[in-house]
């Protein structure tokens, strides 16, 4: 075995958007550890400036396509803390209804396509049609019904058109709701199939304990609405956010680094399954032990199971809720409260896919907007993710160089992080403290 | 006849024209057996150099993407802007709008000297595009129906009529009635009126039509009590780079 080692992969695929990984050994020591992202940086802080209260949240849609439903949300409920408007119960289900097909279409797309080919021994979802059809063929079935369920809620699968401040453009029909409630049910077959799948799946054994961060909620597994929590025992409320994480320019770096109560944090699903598992319900619950996610769990690669627990959770809740919305009945009338434009600021946090999404406004009185923050996931993960590969190197330097590239591609892609939605992030370059 | 090579890129967006090729569901196999994809960067580890066709989404924002995409265009035979921000700067051209040197202050302050940021232009301002597919996203069905028109060999077919004629025949009630500005009787049909289906204006994601007859917008917008400046603020979402050939029409 060499002890130098120079791994360059660039650009590391399957994650959204671009990034580069850069490490060198020297006397197998790590002499340089860089997860750069050359994404183009897109400014969306300075384009909400003077916008209408009714523009942001398309706009900031389309930071991401595959977060575009947590953008959203978070963009609707950052304007409507500041303009003090209220959803009712009927909006608030069917916000939390379109937020779970988000996470089950991106979770789904991350474990089956993205993340799974390296722990089933092949490059890419192509040569896994070849391989494991079953697989590919139950992943395009979750991904369909997740697509359909946001298409019939938000009238579009990617950037929706329906969920704007106040409510609803356009409710869903009584026929629809049935219509959703039967394709959930359809899934129960490939959950249980995947579960035989995952289990013979052998994920790297490294632990590395740190700060998980996420949105909890007393009466349910949350990705909509909740007090920000973290495993190092602090609670806030989401306007307080600025309290408790922090963001800094780090010398070398333009991206804004963030850290909480101590060096670094993570957020996702397996901060989300951390803080948030006593509300996991029936076969989430069921599959989450016999995969072996247990809480505290500390081992990243796992966050590739919470995603898929997430998945069962994300059906179970739905069909609950279309079952109370259906009860309380579908009356068009419920579709938007009234807005008014007024000045203030406001906060609106939300669990992406890929964890806490702040949306920060301050709105004039005309209802424009004056100054806008923006903190994403990714970025949260940054220094969290270096820390995780400069603990795993060291105890496989003297694998093969081919080796060490693909577990340090591997933990990057557990993180499924998604580099368009940085809205700070280039050129980083970290080097060791 | 041998399968086309195709590559699939991402310049500066947001990555969901990308997520609709892969959102193909029943049909991804079937693309996935009928061309040879070589480069797609969001969803495979392969990659290359060596490709017929070279799908692009993203605007043109850095001299990071002006290299990458004249090596494109010297490589491909048929380039298809992919999006409206590959096809007229889309929504990045709203930087161009705020400026770009204040846009750098603000988000990046005394650091903005390390940003590499240029004037958002469109994939066309630097290479030869052969297809628009637009929106934003871009419309599932007609994305697959270049692929598919570009396998056979056929032209694909891109309407030059304005969404209105789509939303009329979806039976919608007109959002003006709803009281909401839409830009539907000037902007691109193609989309299926996806927006106003969902009783929600238009905000002409798809760009104008050839010659879009802006003084019946007027008219419309004066009936209702609108005033120009409302629609512009909804057509400069996505027509920043194109806002002064509009006005001037």
């Amino acid at each position: 075995m060499a002890d130098n080692i120079n791994v360059e992969i660039s650009p590391l695929s399957r994650v959204e958007g671009h990034g580069d990984l850069i490490l060198n050994v020297r006397d197998k020591k790590i002499e340089k550890l860089i997860f750069r992202i050359p994404e183009s940086p897109r400014f969306f802080e300075a384009m909400l400036v003077g916008k209408n209260w009714d523009k942001p949240s398309h706009i900031t849609s389309r930071i991401c396509g595959i977060c575009s439903v947590a953008h959203t949300h978070a963009s609707i409920k950052a304007t409507e803390d500041a303009l003090g408007v209220v959803p009712n119960d009927t909006i608030v289900k069917l916000r939390r209804l379109i937020m779970h097909h988000e996470t089950v279409q991106s979770n789904v797309l991350h474990v089956y396509f993205l993340a799974a080919p390296d722990f089933l021994g092949v490059g890419s979802v192509v040569p896994l049609v070849e391989t494991h059809p079953e697989v590919v063929n139950i992943a395009l079935r979750l991904k369909k019904m997740a697509n359909d369920m946001v298409r019939i809620v938000g009238g579009r699968a990617v950037h929706p058109i329906r969920t704007v401040v106040g409510g609803f453009t356009k409710l869903p029909t009584e026929e629809e709701m049935y219509q959703m409630k039967d394709m959930l049910k359809s899934t129960y077959a490939d959950l249980e199939a995947s579960v035989g799948v995952f289990k013979t799946l052998e994920l790297p054994a490294f632990e590395r304990e740190t700060e998980y961060i996420s949105l909890s909620n007393e009466e349910e597994y949350t990705h909509y609405d909740g007090i920000v929590k973290s495993t190092d025992g602090w609670e806030i409320d989401p306007g307080d956010y600025l309290d408790r994480i922090n963001e800094k320019v780090v010398q070398h770096s333009t991206a804004k680094h963030c850290w909480a109560s101590r060096d670094s944090f993570m957020v996702g699903a397996l901060s989300r399954f951390n803080n948030n598992h006593g509300q996991l319900t029936g076969k989430a619950k069921e599959y989450a032990q016999e995969l072996g996610l247990i809480a505290p769990c500390y081992n990243t690669y796992m966050n590739n199971i919470a995603q898929f627990v997430e998945v069962v959770q994300s059906i179970d809740d739905s069909i609950k809720l279309i079952d109370e919305l259906l009860e309380e009945g579908m009356d068009d009338s419920k579709a938007m409260v009234e807005v008014e434009p007024k000045a203030g600021r406001g906060v609106g946090i939300v669990e992406a896919p890929r964890g806490l999404l702040i949306h920060d406004y301050t709105y004039d009185s005309n209802g424009k907007i004056e100054k806008a923050n923006l903190i994403i996931p990714t970025g949260m993960n940054y220094i969290n993710m270096e820390a995780d590969m400069n603990a795993i190197v060291p105890g496989i330097i003297d694998k093969t160089e081919d080796e060490i590239r693909l577990a340090c591609e591997m933990m990057i892609r557990a993180y499924d992080p998604c580099i368009s939605c940085s809205t700070h992030f280039l050129n980083v370059e970290l080097v060791n403290k | 006849m041998s399968k086309p090579k195709v590559g699939v890129f991402g310049m500066t967006g947001c990555g969901g024209c990308q997520l609709e090729l892969l959102n193909f569901e029943d049909l991804l196999l079937d693309l996935v057996g009928a061309v040879d994809l070589v480069h797609f960067t969001e969803a495979i580890t392969e990659y290359s150099d060596d490709y017929d066709i070279a799908l692009v989404e993203g605007a043109i924002t850095t001299e990071h993407c002006v290299e990458r995409i004249e090596k494109i265009g010297s490589i491909a035979k048929i380039v298809v802007a992919m999006g409206s921000c590959a096809v007229s700067g889309g929504l990045n051209c709203m930087k161009n709008l705020y400026g770009l040197e204040k846009a750098k202050d603000l988000v990046y302050g005394d650091k903005k000297d390390w940003i590499d940021s240029i004037e958002v232009k469109p994939v066309e301002a630097y290479i030869k595009v052969d297809y628009h597919v637009r929106g934003c996203p871009i419309n599932r069905a007609e994305i697959i129906d270049v692929v598919r028109s570009l396998i056979v060999g056929r032209k694909p077919e891109i309407p030059n009529y304005p969404v209105c004629v789509e939303c009329k025949r979806n039976g919608n009630t007109c959002v003006y009635e709803l009281g909401k500005t839409c830009a539907g009787p000037v902007t691109r049909a193609g989309c299926d009126s996806r927006c106003p289906n969902s009783a929600e204006g238009c905000f002409g994601c798809r760009g104008p039509v050839d010659d879009p007859n802006m003084n019946a917008q007027k008219d419309l917008l004066a009936e209702r009590g609108l005033s120009v400046e409302d629609m512009l603020a909804d057509l400069n979402l996505y027509n920043a780079c194109r806002g002064k050939a509009i006005e001037q029409k």
